[in-house]
């Protein structure tokens, strides 16, 4: 936070923006530019670190530190950055390759370590920068260029391998729905530890039409459920839908429909410790249920890096020695006169 | 090299049924040099009874050198062959500059200690056994085929026997330790008796062996009791008719000093650094054999504020230090060649964004896992060139266990100074040898100024705009107002700094980026020349590790009345700027190494029409000095 007051417009670099026209990145660009000044923070203390991909491109078109590193590597390079310097806002910029098949490891490490870094994953399912190929993230029987007869592999579900790794933030926003992705953004900035923002995002020239069920305002009336901590999970295009906990499950009931109403639907609680409700909406899919946006899951945990450097700390309080030759005096030695 | 010669000769038959040799008389001789290897099975101690030695002989006065030699198993079965763990102390009453090639006592805790050391005796080195494990099933286990194990491998040496294993459980029956327990203080016999039978007083064994034990008291009293058997052992059944003496002869620097091996100095030399520079230390690690002990050391130096952080994988080592590089750290990662492997896509991503990282590679044995635990220097092409693309860097070598710290300093300060990322070469050998080492003092060492933008520099900066002369970018820490910039590894236009794929511009990166490299030739020493440097027949050139056998090689052939000379590489990329002048001046030129030629190839493409002999070994093994001194005299008679 600083005195000064930033708008969006500091956050942008002077380097003309090369993604396709129509591009998910875009819109995503301009949400984070605004939720860094929504933040307020200080653009000399941000850093944006990238891995490989079309979206990896990110960080130059922001006027922060930032270093567009190679394929896969962005978290365990972030990681570095976050404990090397605890006072920088560290954000990561990752596609669906970048972060779940090349970079998987570090991913879901930095995730379990709970290192302080925002981690934006931009999810189109494809992979754009080699023109047309099935990710991770690609479901089953996908058919690209090196897929002709479609995929015979399950996609991960991003929520699903953070939990996996023990995340305690996961939120989701759709590429071009931009103040319900500045309030995700936000959140996972203000959340202390690892933050997983899956951006559902449209590839126009290789997976268009991907995040069709999301894709417009009416769309996400139909299709989706803006999940917020305690409020109850209604939706709908006349809030006429809630969710209803059945057995393990979950289930969409009609308001006002066999006697059902507003108390009898879930309240969502992001702050939940267990993360198995969290998962169940995370893992919703359409058309059957509604796909879950916004803040799914925001735990407080000790941060990694602060782990690292109260750790130093603690020991400094115990050990007096503050060179190495004072530290190497202590030691077995012995004099040659 | 030296040597106890004035043993008796005794044939052995059956070590149970003969007899400690009785002296009526007992003779104290000195010795210039000594090697004492002490083996046993990998959980017998003999990595502390080692180091205990070496330690209390440092501390007396001599010189030291030291070589663990353990298997890549932790544990293996007991008595075993593949479960043999040695490590050996070359004391010198003047300076020593290797292990030693050959023992002149050896210290075997069973029979299978003996089999796979027997190629490290001389005819007159002594042996110390435990008879309580040379029993008929202790000699099937190490695979003899007869009850007489001495026969069997042919050994004529002097033996002096103890049954160590029931003094000890006799000794500690009232200690409350059980069986077991007490069987673990069998290397402190053995101790005692080495130094019983090397004149060294016990008092500072013992005052190591409490501050190990410091927090079980009952361990460290029964240690000191068992070490105090072993000495008297000696003593009273007089197991040898001479005792000796390694008087110290030559005075060493004053100043204060302590024990380290190579690790340990590397890891002193990056704190050091980053002391210097004064800025935070970064290690970003992953654990490998034989490098893994500089991650133990570092982590333990937090009250130095040095940040370590045990990474999933050996590329994530290399890209967290990049990022703590990118932070403004000193970044620093530690592996060994199957981890410079995974990590070289990072470091070429630290040559093209131009930033400071130190990449410790201690040297094994290869391809793939090859020898863990084994050392060779066949890393220096992959070190050199073994990256995509054009992309240079700095390699050095470090060439012994204490230049270990001075290598890592200024690895780091080359690394800060001129923004790129350094490949330090170590290796199995000096990472785990260990010497006697002055302690430094920091002001004696050149300060460490890294090219950081100042506020005037603000108006029009881009990251990469360069000092024309040394063609270093000048460095701006995330965090630093008005700076803000980009790195990445596509590649840069030489003047904006923004993205580029102009042809003549990636041309243009690609010769700066060679040139920055090559201006650090003016920042480094000059190649030095030792022994005969002005008429010599012959010019040894040798690089990293293999400095103490080498130069033990060049002082033997010295005394024999050869004109030989040795050049010992410790820049190897860029090399010192006089090297071709150096290579061009002597008669004949052999390049020794522990590879297949890789320094020899490197300076045949550096040196137009050099001709080099070469010496090439690889088991693993560190050289033996006789057998160079025997090479190299060949080559000298060649016509």
């Amino acid at each position: 936070m600083s005195d000064q007051t930033f708008t969006p417009k500091d956050f942008k670099s002077d380097q003309y923006v090369r993604w396709c026209p129509g591009c998910g990145d875009h819109a995503l660009l301009n949400s984070l530019h605004k939720a860094m000044a929504e933040l307020n923070i200080t653009p000399h203390n941000v850093a944006v670190i990238s891995g490989i991909g079309c979206s990896s491109r990110l960080p130059y078109y922001m006027n922060t530190y930032g270093f567009h590193t190679i394929h896969g590597r962005a978290a365990a390079i972030a990681t570095g950055v976050k404990v090397g310097n605890p006072n920088l806002s560290v954000w990561q910029i990752s596609g669906d390759g970048d972060a779940l098949a090349i970079g998987g490891n570090h991913f879901i490490h930095a995730i379990r370590r709970n290192v302080n870094v925002n981690i934006v994953l931009l999810n189109n399912q494809i992979y754009g920068l080699t023109k047309g190929q099935y990710s991770p993230t690609s479901p089953r029987g996908f058919v690209s260029k090196s897929s002709p007869y479609g995929t015979v592999e399950d996609p991960f579900c991003p929520a699903e391998l953070t939990f996996g790794a023990r995340g305690r933030f996961f939120g989701r926003c759709v590429d071009v729905d931009s103040s319900a992705s500045v309030e995700v953004l936000v959140a996972s900035a203000k959340h202390n530890g690892a933050s997983v923002v899956e951006v559902l995002q449209n590839c126009v020239i290789f997976n268009d039409g991907s995040q069709s069920l999301v894709a417009t305002k009416a769309d996400r009336a139909k299709n989706a459920i803006y999940l917020k901590h305690g409020q109850p999970m209604i939706f709908g295009e006349n809030n006429e839908l809630g969710l209803m906990q059945e057995g393990f499950g979950l289930k969409v009931v009609k308001l006002g429909e066999n006697g059902i109403t507003e108390k009898d639907i879930l309240v969502h609680d992001a702050h939940c410790q267990d993360n198995t409700l969290h998962l169940k909406l995370a893992l919703m899919e359409g058309p059957d249920f509604p796909i879950a946006l916004g803040v799914i899951r925001d735990v407080e945990a000790p941060s990694y890096d602060a782990c690292v450097h109260a750790q130093i700390e603690e020991v400094k309080s115990k050990k007096k020695d503050r060179t190495l030759e004072e530290l190497l005096m202590k030691g077995e030695i012995w004099e040659v006169k | 090299m030296l040597l106890l010669h004035n043993f008796t000769k005794v044939t052995r038959n059956n070590p149970k049924t003969n007899y400690i040799i009785m002296a009526d008389e007992m003779t104290i001789k000195d010795l210039e040099r000594v090697v004492v290897r002490f083996s046993g099975d990998s959980g017998d101690g003999m990595q502390l009874a080692g180091s205990i030695f070496s330690n209390l002989s440092a501390v007396l006065g001599n010189d030291i050198s030291t070589f663990p030699d353990f298997p890549a198993e932790i544990r293996a079965p007991q008595g075993t062959l593949s479960g043999v763990s040695g490590f050996q102390v070359h004391i010198g009453a003047k300076k020593v500059f290797t292990p030693g090639d050959k023992c002149d006592v050896l210290v075997a805790m069973n029979p299978a200690a003996l089999k796979t050391n027997v190629k490290f005796l001389t005819p007159q080195s002594v042996i110390i056994i435990d008879t309580d494990t040379f029993a008929k099933k202790d000699l099937e286990k190490a695979q003899y085929t007869t009850e007489n194990p001495f026969a069997e491998l042919n050994i004529h040496n002097q033996v002096i026997e103890a049954p160590i294993s029931s003094i000890c459980k006799e000794s500690l029956k009232d200690s409350g330790l059980d069986n077991k327990a007490a069987l673990r203080c069998k290397n402190m016999f053995a101790l005692g008796l080495v130094c019983w039978l090397f004149n060294r007083p016990l008092e500072h064994a013992m005052h190591m062996l409490q501050n190990k034990f410091s927090k079980k008291p009952s361990i460290a009293e029964a240690n000191i009791k068992v070490l105090t058997d072993g000495y008297n052992y000696g003593h009273n059944t007089h197991a040898s008719v001479s005792t000796y003496r390694v008087e110290p002869k030559e005075n060493k620097a004053k100043g204060f000093y302590t024990d380290v091996n190579g690790n340990l100095a590397t890891s002193y030399g990056l704190v050091a650094a980053a002391e210097k520079a004064g800025i935070p230390l970064f290690l970003g690690s992953y654990p490998i054999t034989p490098a893994t002990d500089i991650l133990h050391n570092l982590s333990k130096l937090k009250e130095l504020g040095v940040i370590t952080v045990q990474c999933e994988d050996e590329i994530s080592g290399c890209c967290s230090a990049i990022g703590a590089s990118f932070a403004g750290c000193l970044a620093a990662t530690s592996t060994s060649g199957p981890g410079v492997c995974l990590k070289s896509e990072a470091i070429n991503l630290a040559v093209i964004a131009e930033l400071p990282l130190v990449v410790v590679n201690v040297q094994r044995g290869g391809p793939s896992t090859g020898l863990p635990t084994k050392s060779e220097q066949t890393d220096l092409m992959q070190a050199v060139y073994g990256r995509n693309g054009e992309s240079p860097l700095v390699v050095i070598a470090a060439t012994s266990p204490t230049n270990c710290f001075d290598s890592a300093y200024m690895a780091s300060k080359i690394a800060l100074e001129h923004m790129t990322p350094v490949i330090l070469l170590t290796d199995g050998f000096i990472a785990n040898g260990s010497a006697a080492w002055k302690i430094p003092s920091l002001k004696d060492y050149p300060a460490i100024n890294p090219p950081y933008v100042t506020p005037e520099m603000q108006e029009g900066w881009k990251p990469y705009q360069r000092d024309l002369e040394t063609m270093v970018r000048s460095w701006a820490i995330p965090g630093t107002e008005g700076f803000q910039h980009r790195l990445g590894g596509l590649e840069k236009d030489y003047d904006t700094s923004a993205i580029s794929t102009d042809a003549s511009n990636h041309q243009k990166m690609t010769l700066t980026r060679q040139a920055k490299i090559d201006y650090i030739a003016n920042c480094i020493p000059e190649q030095e020349v030792l022994g005969d440097k002005d008429d010599a027949e012959l010019l040894i050139v040798g690089w990293g590790g293999t400095y103490g056998h080498l130069y033990s090689a060049l002082e033997t052939m010295q005394k024999q009345g050869k004109k030989v000379a040795l050049a010992h590489f410790q820049y190897i990329n860029p090399l010192p700027k006089n090297t071709v002048e150096i290579l061009k001046k002597y008669k004949k030129v052999v390049v020794a190494e522990q590879n297949m030629g890789q320094f020899a190839t490197l300076l045949r493409a550096k040196v137009p029409g050099l001709n080099v002999y070469q010496f090439n070994r690889v088991k693993g093994q560190p050289f033996n000095v006789l057998r160079l001194v025997e090479e190299f005299t060949k080559i000298m008679e060649e016509k």
